[in-house]
This record gives structure tokens, C-alpha cells and sequence, in this order.
């Protein structure tokens, strides 16, 4: 046992963070992850990770990946946590990506892959619909095959950022005979600027726009945007979640929020002392602190076992509770610290140009709404309850 | 032992139900949030009329009641997630003249609360002040016979409806200080006040308050100079009953609307309400409902009490209560999937009502803080 990163590892640190003081772009930097970004600041680093072959590590080095092992992607990961970067989105990256170079055929790789690699095409994942939700199996939206074509008819719902997507990846029903609901699914690829396809923006408790529902009405795509064989897409669907749940943990995120919390606390007053010196306050950050340590080692342990060559399993499901778990907390402890500065809504501050009288400290103003938000963390990505559901089944045979 | 409640309670819940129900749906709610004004003045005079602007007064303030008819009007207003300014108005400023006016404070002020041409917002807060009621940087100078006040209020909620602010200032002593801490009437239209109006992110409206050599004649003092914190911690702590009982409506609410969706909402072919998980977090928060609804009692059946026992179960409430808010609001959006993250569902703006409320007047750590420091030892 030995907790202790290599030499070559701590070398591998060094390089990561120089590549990033230098070359991280410095207008978004600063505004940090829970600012309303654009399109562009959102695509701004992966691009520049594109251009160095760092922004698919974790792919086989003939797709463009790195060739780093499980813990240089943790370094990486935490490096990238510490600075507050926007990581490229996961939908091509770390979900349709490794399908399609999994499942998909030459043609697909060498059309899809490179625009991945680089962050010049967005991608959004259209599985859930609004009777689709845990039971992902019972989808309605078909893909009937006319000659070299499918046409695709229904509605998907919860899509994330679909409103700037250019490609989305689809589940659709191709044999509504199937014996089984799992059976008659396929995973298509689908351009999003094909006509019959409407964007529809849904508004969250936040006050933002992140999911949308995505409507198609007779949408026709050529027959070989399917990936691997019709009718095997739940296949597919449930490779990609597992690799989906891996990331989601965010230890390293969770991190740098713990340092930010502490940051607030200390200046934050309460009885002339600041609340990071009040034992009730800083016994909670303590907690948060030693759960944080808890999974951070659990998940350097499932990281151990993928690099001897175990993939990821349903331990994954662990990761994902116990890190939206720590991540909700964190949002709520946020909230307490920043006392009645929590109620105002950012949103509505007068722009009347005036700086002379804030309302409020700036890290009050996104306190409420990114604690609304995080709730989604526990629903999103197969729901805490059904993961539970999974470890229940999977891990204890139940 | 008597939890009824009298004839006379029961025809207030009655009234202010039935206007909530028929004037207050959610869609209605919503376009009144979003408005310029964000607010109903027309329904604020409808409550006067309706008696209910004085239900928490003596009749010899003009009303008929006292701290249990603001808690059913809250409760009610609890479960419309009405936004209106009762508790600033009628609950702080009302109850700070009626336990620290003279009777010609009383007659003119209480007097336009219950009519209504008069609202009141209570500008308490400060930005550095925490929860603490003392911690006050605003200062009142004595100037002649007047006062002259200078400082900065926080998040003041209803401000920008508001006609008359009642505010606490320091008129001796250090910032922390038990005694040199006063209460005025100040017009919000008086030379020298200004302020940023804003939304909140429960829907209601506020205002940033500044003070700018702002002054008052002595009669705008409010009981004696100095010696204003025990009255300001009674006018606190009916105000905390009262979003105790608004917190106890909009959980009801919350928990009926869960409930409801989990008959509803089918998944694996099956209404989600089958799943004994759910089944049992439900049962949870019916339990902290109740809890909560015997803590609201307590609260406020004991607000006439002496201070300390006040305190200590209003402090015991609003732990309890705000506990309860967050498990249910939060088990609420939970149970709902992705519809409960919505803006379009009703339960959201639930959620977020009580995540506020949670924090408002005190939160879950400073009322414990404050109930260790009068039961231990
Ligand atoms: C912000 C956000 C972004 C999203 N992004 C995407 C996206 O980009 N693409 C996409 O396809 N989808 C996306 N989703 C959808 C997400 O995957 C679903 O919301 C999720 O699978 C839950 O489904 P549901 O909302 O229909 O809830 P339901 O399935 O209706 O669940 C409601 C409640 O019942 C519980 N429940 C259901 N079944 C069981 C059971 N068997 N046992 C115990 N409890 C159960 C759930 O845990 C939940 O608490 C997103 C969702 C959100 C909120
Ligand atoms: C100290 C003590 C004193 C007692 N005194 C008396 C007495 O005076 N007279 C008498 O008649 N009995 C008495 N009992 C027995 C007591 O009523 C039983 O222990 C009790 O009913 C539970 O039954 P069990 O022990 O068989 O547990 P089981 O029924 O086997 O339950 C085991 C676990 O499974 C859970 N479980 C079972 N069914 C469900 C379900 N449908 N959904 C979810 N969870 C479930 C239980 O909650 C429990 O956690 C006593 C027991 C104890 C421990």
C-alpha cells in the first residue's frame, strides 16, 4: 500500500499545471464554473486541448488519446479542478465518442471522431422522453426504415444543451415487437439541423436553460447514421452509461468548492469572529471534508483496479452517490455561510451601471440558484435511487 | 388540554382560504411574481377589507385577535406561497407599535396597517450583521429633539411596496452592544432615503436601504431611546412564528403535491408511489410535517411568555421547522425526476420558498446556537 504519487507522476503534475497557467484562456478563467457561459467560452479550452492531443485522455492512443494511465487522468483532472477550467463537454467526449470508436464502423470513426477530438462539433444525448425517464427501456420515439433512410418521429425530453448542438445521439425503436422492451432499441446518430427537428428550451428552477425538449416529426436520416446493428442499441446505451457514471463523481471539483466555502466562512462574520472559526460551521466543513477524503480514496482504489485491468462496474454507481451527494452539500452549506445575501435574485439587480453600491458580496449571488441546480445531480444520470437500486442487485444479490 | 381553534379563528382560516384558492392559483402567482410591481396591492386591500390586516391586534389597537390568527393567516399563505407583505408590515411593524407605541403611534399607524394605506417593510438587517440584532452599524444621532439616521439595510423584504419603514439604529454604544439600540418610523419618502429594489429568488421583492443624513423628529421614536433590543427580539420572534406557520402551509402543500405525482407518474409500469423506498420517504415527511405543525403550535401559544421561555421555544421551532423544510422541500424535488426541476411545476417555487425560509429571521445553527445558550446550564 502506498498512497504516494510516483516521481514520474509528480513530474507528469508539473508539466499539466505549466500547460495550463499558460495556456488556460484568461477572460474565462476568472469568471469561474457557475457563470451563464456562451457557446464559444464553453468550447474555448477543449479547442486549445484539441490542438495539444490532450482533449480525449482517456481514448486509445489510435483515436487521439493520451496513453496516460487511470492516475495521470486523475493529476489531470484535479490540476483542471484547481485552476477551474471548463472541461470539454462529456456528451461527445466521454459518452458518443467511445461508442462510436467501440461499435461504429471506419466511415463513422473517421466522420465523427476528429470533430470530437477538436471541439468543433457539439454533440447532445437524446435518450430520456417524458415517459422515458428511470425506465430508459420503455422509449416511444420510433425510426421506421424507407429504403436508405430512417424516419425518425417523437419527442425527447431533458436534452442538455441541445440548443447548440450540431449532432445529437438518439435512442429510437426499430422493432416495436420486440419480446422484450430492451430488445427493438437502436442508437443512431442524427444531424441536428436535419429538417423535422424542433429545439424546444425548458426553464429550470434556477432561472436558466440547460435541457430542452427536442421534438422530430418525420425527420429523415441516411440508414448508415446507425452505430453497430439495429436493434442492439440498449447494448451501446449501457456501455456509455457506465462510462458516463465514472465522471461523475468530481471529487476534484468538490475540492476546490470546499476551498471556496472556506473562503466565504472566513469572511463571513459571526460574533466578531468569522464563521470559519464558529465550531458548529467549521465542524460541518470538517465532515464535508473527511466524506470527501472517504471517496476520494474509494475512488483512487476503482481507479487501481481499472489500471490492473478491471473495467468500470457497478462500483461506479458508489462514486455517483456518495459524489452528488458531498456536491449537494456543498451548495447548501454555501447558502447557510452567505446568511440573508442568499435571497436576492442576481438575476434581477438593476443594471443601472452603478458598481458604488453592491448588493451584496459577489459570491452570494449564485449561492441560491447553484443550490437549486445541484439538486438535478441526484436525479440526472440514472437517479441516486436507481443506482442504489443497482449496487442492491448488481453488488449484493438482492 | 384544547387544540381547537375558537369560532372566530375558524372563520378567519375560512375567509383567507377561500381567498386564497379562488385569487391565488399558481398561474395566477406567477404572472404576479414576474410583474413590474411583483405584487397585488388590490388583493392587500381586499385583505383589509376582509378584516385580515387586523386580525393580530387587540381590540384596542382596532383588531381582534393576536399571535394565533397571524399564524393561520400565514399558514394559509404558506400554502398559496402568497407574497404579499404580511409579515413585515402587519406581523414587525405592526408589533413593534403595538408592544413599544404610545398611544398616538398606535392610533395613526396601527390605524393605516389595517386599513391598508400604509405598508410597512422592517429594515433590521445589515450586511455585516449576521443574525444578530444587536450587531447594528446604522447609527441614530440625537439632534436637538430630532434624530439623525445614517446607514446601510440589507435585503430588506417588501421595501419596495413599502410607504414606512420601521428601522433599528444605534443610538449609543459599541457595535455589538445589548443597550443603545433604538427603533424609528421613517417615511420612505424622507430626504435622504434610497434604495435598490430587487427580486428574491423565492418571489418576492426587496430593497438594499440607505440612510443618508436621514432625519426624524423625536416622536419618531418608537418606544425609549437605548433601550430597544428586547422589543426588537419580540418583534423577531413573532416574526419567526409566523414564517414557521407559512413554512408548515407550503410543506402540507409540498408533501400533498408529491404524494399526488407518485399516483401519477408510472415507470417500469408501475405508479412510482409503489416503490417502498418512495413510499417510505413520503411517510418520512408526513412525520416531519407533523413535527412541524406541534412546533408551530408551541412557538406560538408561548410567544406571550416571559423572554426567555419565548425564546427558547420559538428557537426549538424554527430548528425543527427548518429541518423539516429542507428534508421536504428537497424530497419533494427528488421524488418528482426531472419534472420537479422545472420552473413550470408548482413545487419548484415550493422548494425554493422554503430554502429561504430556512435562513430567514435565523438559521437552523443560530437558533440552535441561541436555544444551547438558554437551556444549558
Ligand atoms: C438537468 C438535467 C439534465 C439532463 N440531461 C439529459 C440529457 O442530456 N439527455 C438525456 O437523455 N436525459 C437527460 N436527463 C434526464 C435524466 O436522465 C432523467 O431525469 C432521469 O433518468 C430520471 O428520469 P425522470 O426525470 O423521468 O424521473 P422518474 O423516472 O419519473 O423518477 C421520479 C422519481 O422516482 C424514482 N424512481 C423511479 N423508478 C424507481 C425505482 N424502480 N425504484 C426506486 N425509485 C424509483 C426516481 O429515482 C425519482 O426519484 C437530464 C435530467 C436533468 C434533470
Ligand atoms: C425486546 C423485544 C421485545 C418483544 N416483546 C414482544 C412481546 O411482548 N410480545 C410479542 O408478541 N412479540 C414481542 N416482540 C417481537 C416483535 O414484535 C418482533 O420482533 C417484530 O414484530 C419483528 O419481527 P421479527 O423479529 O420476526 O423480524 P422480521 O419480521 O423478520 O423483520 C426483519 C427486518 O425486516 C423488516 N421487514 C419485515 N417486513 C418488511 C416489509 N414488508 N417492508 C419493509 N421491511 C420489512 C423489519 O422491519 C426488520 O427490520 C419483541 C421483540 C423484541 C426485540
Amino acid at each position: 500500500m502506498n498512497l504516494e504519487f510516483t516521481e514520474e507522476e509528480k513530474a507528469f503534475r508539473a508539466e499539466v499545471r505549466d500547460f495550463i497557467d499558460n495556456n488556460y484562456p484568461k477572460d474565462i478563467g476568472t469568471r469561474g464554473v457557475q457563470d451563464e457561459l456562451s457557446p464559444e467560452d464553453m468550447l474555448a479550452w477543449h479547442k486549445i486541448l484539441g490542438k495539444k492531443g490532450w482533449s480525449v485522455p482517456a481514448w486509445p492512443t489510435e483515436y487521439g488519446g493520451t496513453g496516460w494511465t487511470p492516475t495521470q487522468r486523475y493529476i489531470w483532472g484535479e490540476e483542471n479542478a484547481r485552476k477551474n477550467t471548463v472541461m470539454p463537454l462529456p456528451f461527445g467526449v466521454s459518452m458518443v465518442g467511445p461508442v462510436i470508436y467501440t461499435f461504429g464502423n471506419e466511415e463513422q470513426k473517421a466522420e465523427h471522431l476528429p470533430g470530437i477530438r477538436s471541439g468543433d462539433v457539439w454533440w447532445c444525448q437524446g435518450y430520456s422522453e417524458p415517459g422515458a425517464g428511470s425506465d430508459l427501456a420503455s422509449l416511444k420515439t420510433t425510426a421506421v426504415r424507407d429504403g436508405d433512410d430512417y424516419i425518425i418521429n417523437g419527442q425527447k425530453t431533458w436534452t442538455t444543451l441541445a440548443q447548440h448542438a450540431d449532432w445529437g445521439f438518439f435512442l429510437c425503436r426499430t422493432d416495436p415487437d420486440a419480446p422484450k422492451p430492451q430488445m427493438g432499441i437502436s442508437f443512431i446518430l442524427v444531424d441536428m439541423n436535419t429538417p423535422g427537428i424542433e429545439v424546444r428550451p425548458i426553464k429550470l428552477i434556477d432561472g436558466g436553460y440547460e435541457v430542452n425538449e427536442v421534438w422530430l416529426t418525420d425527420v429523415r436520416v441516411p440508414a448508415t447514421n446507425l452505430i453497430g446493428e439495429e436493434n442492439k442499441g440498449w447494448t451501446y446505451a449501457k456501455f456509455l452509461l457506465a462510462h458516463e457514471r465514472s465522471g461523475i463523481a468530481g471529487v476534484a471539483r468538490s475540492k476546490r468548492g470546499v476551498e471556496q466555502l472556506k473562503e466565504i466562512a472566513a469572511s463571513e462574520m459571526l460574533d466578531g469572529k468569522p464563521l470559519l472559526e464558529d465550531m458548529g460551521f467549521a465542524q460541518k466543513i470538517s465532515q464535508l471534508e473527511i466524506d470527501l477524503s472517504a471517496l476520494e480514496i474509494t475512488e483512487l482504489r476503482t481507479l487501481a483496479g481499472e489500471q490492473a485491468g478491471k473495467g468500470p462496474g457497478p462500483e461506479s454507481s458508489l462514486l455517483k452517490v456518495k459524489g452528488t451527494e458531498i456536491q449537494q452539500r456543498l451548495t447548501e452549506l454555501t447558502l447557510e455561510a452567505v446568511g440573508h445575501y442568499g435571497a436576492p435574485d442576481f438575476r434581477s439587480f438593476p443594471d443601472d451601471g452603478s458598481n458604488d453600491f453592491p448588493i451584496g458580496p459577489d459570491y452570494a449571488h449564485h449561492a441560491a440558484p447553484t443550490y437549486f441546480n445541484m439538486r438535478k445531480t441526484s436525479i440526472y444520470g440514472g437517479s441516486n435511487e436507481i443506482q442504489r437500486n443497482i449496487i442492491t442487485k448488481m453488488i449484493l444479490g438482492l | 388540554m384544547d387544540f381547537d381553534f375558537t369560532d372566530e379563528q375558524n372563520m378567519v382560516r375560512d375567509g383567507i382560504s377561500r381567498l386564497i384558492r379562488e385569487e391565488y392559483d399558481f398561474d395566477t402567482r406567477r404572472s404576479v411574481v414576474a410583474s413590474e410591481s411583483g405584487w397585488r396591492p388590490e388583493l392587500w386591500a381586499q385583505l383589509a377589507e376582509l378584516g385580515m390586516l387586523a386580525a393580530p391586534f387587540s381590540e384596542e389597537d382596532g383588531g381582534f385577535g393576536g399571535a394565533t390568527e397571524a399564524m393561520i393567516i400565514m399558514e394559509e399563505f404558506g400554502k398559496g406561497l402568497a407574497v404579499e407583505p404580511f409579515v413585515p408590515s402587519v406581523v414587525c411593524a405592526g408589533g413593534a407599535l403595538k408592544h413599544g407605541g404610545n398611544s398616538a403611534q398606535r392610533e395613526e399607524y396601527i390605524g393605516g396597517i389595517i386599513s391598508g394605506e400604509m405598508v410597512f417593510a422592517f429594515a433590521y438587517a445589515e450586511p455585516r450583521g449576521r443574525y444578530d440584532l444587536a450587531n447594528l452599524e446604522t447609527t441614530a444621532k440625537a439632534d436637538g429633539g430630532d434624530y439623525v439616521i445614517n446607514g446601510h439595510k440589507a435585503v430588506v423584504i417588501g421595501a419596495p411596496w413599502a410607504t414606512h419603514l420601521v428601522v433599528t439604529a444605534r443610538t449609543s454604544g459599541g457595535q455589538s452592544d445589548k443597550d443603545g439600540v433604538s427603533v424609528f418610523i421613517v417615511d420612505k419618502a424622507a430626504q435622504g432615503v434610497s434604495t435598490r429594489d430587487y427580486a428574491t429568488v423565492d418571489g418576492r421583492r426587496a430593497s438594499e436601504v440607505y440612510f443618508e443624513n436621514v432625519k426624524v423628529s423625536g416622536d419618531a421614536l418608537i418606544g425609549d431611546a437605548g433601550n430597544g433590543l428586547p422589543l426588537i427580539e419580540k418583534v423577531v420572534d413573532e416574526a419567526t412564528a409566523a414564517v414557521c406557520a407559512e413554512a408548515v402551509g407550503a410543506m402540507k402543500v409540498t408533501h400533498e403535491t408529491t404524494v399526488d405525482y407518485s399516483r401519477q407518474r408510472k415507470q417500469f409500469g408501475t405508479p412510482i408511489g409503489s416503490f417502498q423506498v418512495l413510499q417510505h420517504r413520503m411517510a418520512d415527511m408526513l412525520m416531519e410535517y407533523e413535527q412541524s405543525v406541534s412546533m408551530c403550535y408551541l412557538a406560538t401559544i408561548k410567544l406571550d411568555e416571559d423572554d426567555a421561555t419565548r425564546k427558547k421555544n420559538v428557537s426549538a421551532a424554527k430548528v425543527r421547522i427548518g429541518q423539516a423544510a429542507r428534508f421536504i422541500g428537497q424530497s419533494a424535488i427528488q421524488t418528482h425526476g426531472g419534472m420537479g426541476m422545472t420552473d413550470e411545476l408548482a413545487v419548484g417555487s415550493y422548494f425554493k420558498r422554503l430554502s429561504i425560509i430556512e435562513g430567514e429571521f435565523g438559521s437552523v445553527d443560530h437558533h440552535m446556537r441561541r436555544h444551547i445558550a438558554l437551556t444549558a446550564g
